[in-house]
């Protein structure tokens, strides 16, 4: 365990602590988190993405403006629509209420699917020079954020790459069947298109030599590169046939390999390894296998890609840990796995014991190499000033992301190791931030306050601005593409998306979490009207309490204890009204049958604040 | 524009003891007015039925006219349900029990359905002790035709329109106890928490069981100067007794003051605890409970709670004498048991 994750332990057993401690206060809601965190999807977003906002603007064919809602917070929605790592989905309220939660991620892609041409919503330059130089080593979705954030203030902005096109590990790590390059081109370029300085066919071998460049600020956005190896006998001899599992696919990406053996193994359960697999399938791998040396449950790739790993015909074995590459002749035989079976201790800590069954012999031509990739940064000298830390990440604060060096800047996952990219693009915009502050002398901790909203949605007697109604709908799929033909070329898209029509049904599920519940305490007359209408039990009137004896008393099962309790202040009759805002369907009913309007509905919108103002 | 009611429940509600969840005790979503004392009380109805683990298909609910005999569409979709006419609920009540014996009656009515149109059948369902829950959503207005004074409205209460009433009001929970009711309370639907046991308590009551409940009509009679507003009940409450159902077997787990407590055990084994509130108050004595009731109105206060009850009454089947099983079950055998049967009759006069 870390010293941070020490802390943290502490805190919340504080916090929990707390929670028995007193009386509740009533819950401030001018304060813009009480309700951020009530819409779930948006609060698990890095990015914070307004999710209901475009939801509703899908569904009512509002495309291009559903497009701009994500590409003023996520700056790639096309791409992310088809690749992100979704964490808004396992946040979403519906998954708590039914089986499965709302395809947000998807319904991204529907609106960068159907829009028209948006580049008249974007700012565009040239812009006028603040006289200021930044430059951004790496193309990826950290440094193409922070361009896109900074060239509308004025900066000169040089982006640095390896390789012929932006992009980075967008382009050459995730495949064309998941990702067009013809999607991933178009939002590269609404960047690159706003004058930025490029510098591609570039790889940046010295920091130094950045620095002695006297830019005002460096941001450093080169990812991970380093894929894992796997250091065991026959490693050597049968290097011909054995990869790396992030440089195969960039290989692969860039065309300087076009095929693989007919017997495939791919080592590794991430989502690395998926992709792998999936490529190898459509460049000559008839017989390709992944196997995994931890149990089935314990992957990391994302549930979905797993998913569609299997529907390619794609075994996937488990419990099985390589022992020896097998070399004969100087040639890639095989590889010889042992049985093994995971073992928790009273900690959950896992140990993998043999089971004592022989081991096995996998047959293959070639292997692939996809358990886990690192930082590494060969090419920043060490005597600069810029300190690394533990596993050679640099030393970095937490909120501005700028290292010991002031005026050098880390952000995606080179700031604190592999994550994604709705992640490096939330790095993005902090970064930013903190170079567009810094670059005007002002103190870095002084984040500017989200941009909130509240609108009252009430038009008349059962109407509502937003459409109220909750649909039964269990979750639409994804259409896919034939598999016959979609194996047979690596660029052809295995998933079609949902058309306008699903699309909108699919829409339709959204909750509208934003739309906020608001209590007025002073029009209330506890007539109970809310309390026997809501669907779900959300509400009680009662006597304060401790939370969790309070939750104890509530008309429904409390047990989620992340998810507030809104509590208003004290009633005329002594009581207190409470919220659990765990199951709240955002249906409206209690305002509908409030007589005193003591419940109202009001949108919220909270947008994080960028650097700069980039949608016209 | 949409208003329906969605389908989703909390994912966490519990099964009651015959395995149906609270939701499966509802009704269809009310039309009646938002704020409407009525819908609380029918959320009291629901509470009360799943509480007491009520197979749905075992009770019938019955009405006659008026805002407060719209109640059962919002609750116990999947019971039986009878909608009278004006005033008529009592009788058809009165046969349907007599028919099958085995369903748990729930009769509601209103101020005016009883007090003024169907007030004789009113009284002689009490005077036959008819084993069947009678509840009165009572708002002291005709809120169906625009609020006009019912038969209930207090002297010199102020409707909508500015207007005093002249008129001497009826007790209905004092009319009850004066033609030998065998339970009588008064309860008020902001108050679930009196009022819920209490319609536990009534629907366990193997006879007659009235409860008069205050409602307020939040359009035409919340205003100032009425007295069946929410505020001036909320202002104006006194309680006989704090109650707690206990249904039969549960372990006791409520403390009360020592010397307050009293236990009434029903015939089905739950018992009532009351936590008396109300001095000089017995609730088997007849005559307290209407002398603190004549007490509460000199004092311009609205007594709430179980007023009186008598746990070993005898409905009208025992006093007819029937036999045990529903007489809807006798069928032409049992009824016409031949000419041997009848000889023996004939002999016994002889």
């Amino acid at each position: 365990m870390t010293n941070n994750s020490i802390i943290d332990e502490v805190l919340n057993l504080l916090l929990y602590l707390k929670k028995f401690s007193a009386n509740m206060n009533p819950t401030d809601i001018s304060n813009p988190e009480y309700f951020h965190k009530v819409v779930d999807c948006q609060y698990a977003c890095p990015a914070h993405t307004p999710v209901p906002e475009y939801i509703r603007l899908i569904a009512a064919g509002k495309y291009n403006e559903a497009y701009m809602v994500n590409w003023e917070s996520n700056v790639f929605p096309g791409i992310l629509g088809r690749t992100c790592d979704r964490p808004c989905e396992p946040a979403c309220r519906r998954g708590r209420v039914e089986e499965e939660p709302v395809a947000i991620c998807r319904l991204k892609r529907v609106a960068a699917d159907n829009k028209g041409d948006v580049s008249s919503y974007m700012v565009s330059g040239p812009f006028k020079s603040n006289g200021k130089k930044i430059a951004l080593i790496g193309g990826g979705p950290a440094s193409l954020t922070v361009a896109r954030d900074l060239a509308p203030l004025g900066y000169e902005i040089h982006l640095y790459d390896e390789w012929h096109k932006g992009g980075g590990m967008m382009r050459t790590q995730i495949p064309a069947f998941r990702l067009p390059e013809s999607v991933l081109d178009e939002e590269v370029n609404y960047i690159i298109d706003m004058g930025i300085h490029t510098h591609f066919n570039t790889y940046v071998s010295s920091m130094k030599e950045i620095i002695g460049k006297e830019y005002d600020a460096i941001f450093v956005g080169t990812g991970a590169p380093k894929g894992r190896n796997l250091d065991l006998p026959g490693r050597a001899e049968a290097d011909e046939n054995i990869h790396i599992g992030i440089d195969w696919l960039e290989s692969v990406a860039f065309e300087h390999r076009s095929s693989v053996g007919k017997n495939v193994i791919v080592l590794g359960g991430g989502n690395t390894a998926m992709d792998c697999c999936r490529t190898s399938r459509r460049i000559g791998g008839d017989n390709v296998k992944v196997v995994v040396r931890s149990p089935f449950e314990d992957m990391k790739a994302s549930p979905w890609e797993i998913e569609d790993a299997q529907r390619e015909d794609i075994p996937i074995l488990n419990n099985m840990p390589p022992k020896e590459f097998v070399v004969e002749n100087g040639k890639l035989k095989g590889i010889i796995f042992e049985k093994v079976s995971a073992v928790y201790d009273e900690t959950g800590r896992r140990k993998l014991i043999p089971t004592g069954e022989p081991d096995e012999f996998i047959e293959a031509d070639d292997v692939i190499i996809a358990i886990g990739q690192d930082n590494a940064f060969p090419w920043i000298e060490r005597d600069l000033g810029i300190e690394f830390g533990k596993w050679d990440i640099p030393v970095l604060d937490k909120k501005t992301f700028q290292s010991t060096l002031p005026h050098v800047f880390f952000g995606g996952d080179a700031a604190f190791g592999p994550e994604n990219i709705i992640t490096a693009v939330a790095h993005g915009h902090q970064a930013a931030i903190s170079i567009d502050l810094f670059c005007n002398g002002k103190e870095l901790h002084e984040r500017p306050a989200p941009m909130v909203n509240l609108m009252g949605q009430k038009m008349g007697i059962h109407e509502w601005m937003y459409d109220s109604y909750v649909v039964v709908d269990e979750r639409y799929k994804v259409p896919h593409e034939v598999k016959e033909l979609s194996l047979t070329n690596r660029k052809i898209e295995v998933e079609l998306g949902f058309d306008k029509g699903l699309g909108f049904k699919e829409a339709q599920r959204c909750f509208n979490c934003d739309v906020q519940t608001i209590f007025s305490d002073s029009k209330c007359i506890e007539c109970d009207a809310c309390v026997d209408i809501c669907p779900t039990d959300c509400i009680t009137f009662t006597e304060n309490g401790e939370e969790m004896e309070l939750r104890e008393r509530l008309s429904a099962p409390s047990t989620e204890y992340n998810q507030d309790l809104y509590i208003s202040g004290i009633l005329p009759t002594g009581r207190i009204m409470v919220k659990d805002e765990d199951v709240c369907l955002h249906c409206g009913l209690c305002a509908e049958r409030c007589p005193t309007a003591a419940w109202d509905m009001h949108k919220y919108l909270y947008n994080v604040t960028k650097a700069s103002q980039v949608c016209v | 524009m949409t208003f329906a009611k969605p389908k989703f429940r909390h994912p966490k509600s519990t099964k009651n003891k015959v395995g149906y969840l609270k939701s499966d005790y509802l009704g269809t979503v009310s039309t009646l007015c938002a704020g409407c004392g009525h819908d609380s009380i029918s959320g009291a109805i629901v509470q009360a039925c799943y509480e007491l683990d009520i197979e749905p298909h075992k009770l019938a609910k019955l009405s006659g006219i008026g805002c407060s005999s719209k109640t059962p569409a919002y609750f116990l979709s999947n019971s039986h349900g009878f909608n009278s006419v004006h005033g008529r609920m009592p009788s058809i009540a009165t046969g349907a029990n007599l028919a099958n014996k085995n369903l748990t009656y729930l009769g509601v009515s209103g101020d005016g359905d009883s007090a003024s149109i169907g007030i004789g059948q009113f009284m002689h369902v009490i005077r036959r002790n008819l084993n069947m829950t009678y509840i009165v959503m009572n708002n002291g207005c005709y809120g169906l035709t625009k609020g006009q004074d019912s038969a209930t409205a207090d002297v010199g209460s102020i409707n909508k329109t500015g207007m005093s009433n002249e008129y001497e009001p009826i007790d209905l929970a004092a009319l009850a106890l004066e033609l030998g009711s065998s339970f009588v309370a008064r309860s008020f639907s902001g108050d679930k928490t009196q009022l819920v046991p209490l319609i536990k308590a009534a629907l366990s009551h193997p006879g007659f069981a009235f409860i008069d409940v205050i409602s307020p009509c939040v359009t035409f009679n919340n205003n100032v100067g009425s007295t069946k507003s929410y505020d001036f009940v909320r202002e104006h409450m006194e309680v006989t007794s704090s109650i707690d159902f206990v249904p039969h077997k549960d372990e006791i787990t409520v403390d009360y003051q020592p010397g307050h407590r009293m236990d009434v055990e029903l015939h089905d084994g739950s018992v009532l605890k009351l936590d008396k509130l109300a001095p000089n108050w017995n609730p088997f004595d007849r005559n307290s409970a209407i002398g603190q009731l004549q007490l509460a109105k000199s004092r311009n206060e609205v007594l709430t709670g179980l007023l009186f009850i008598d746990e070993n009454t005898k409905d009208l089947h025992k006093k007819l004498n029937t036999v045990d099983v529903p007489l809807n079950t006798l069928n032409h055998t049992n009824l016409c048991p031949g000419q041997d049967a009848l000889d023996k009759i004939n002999d016994n006069l002889r």
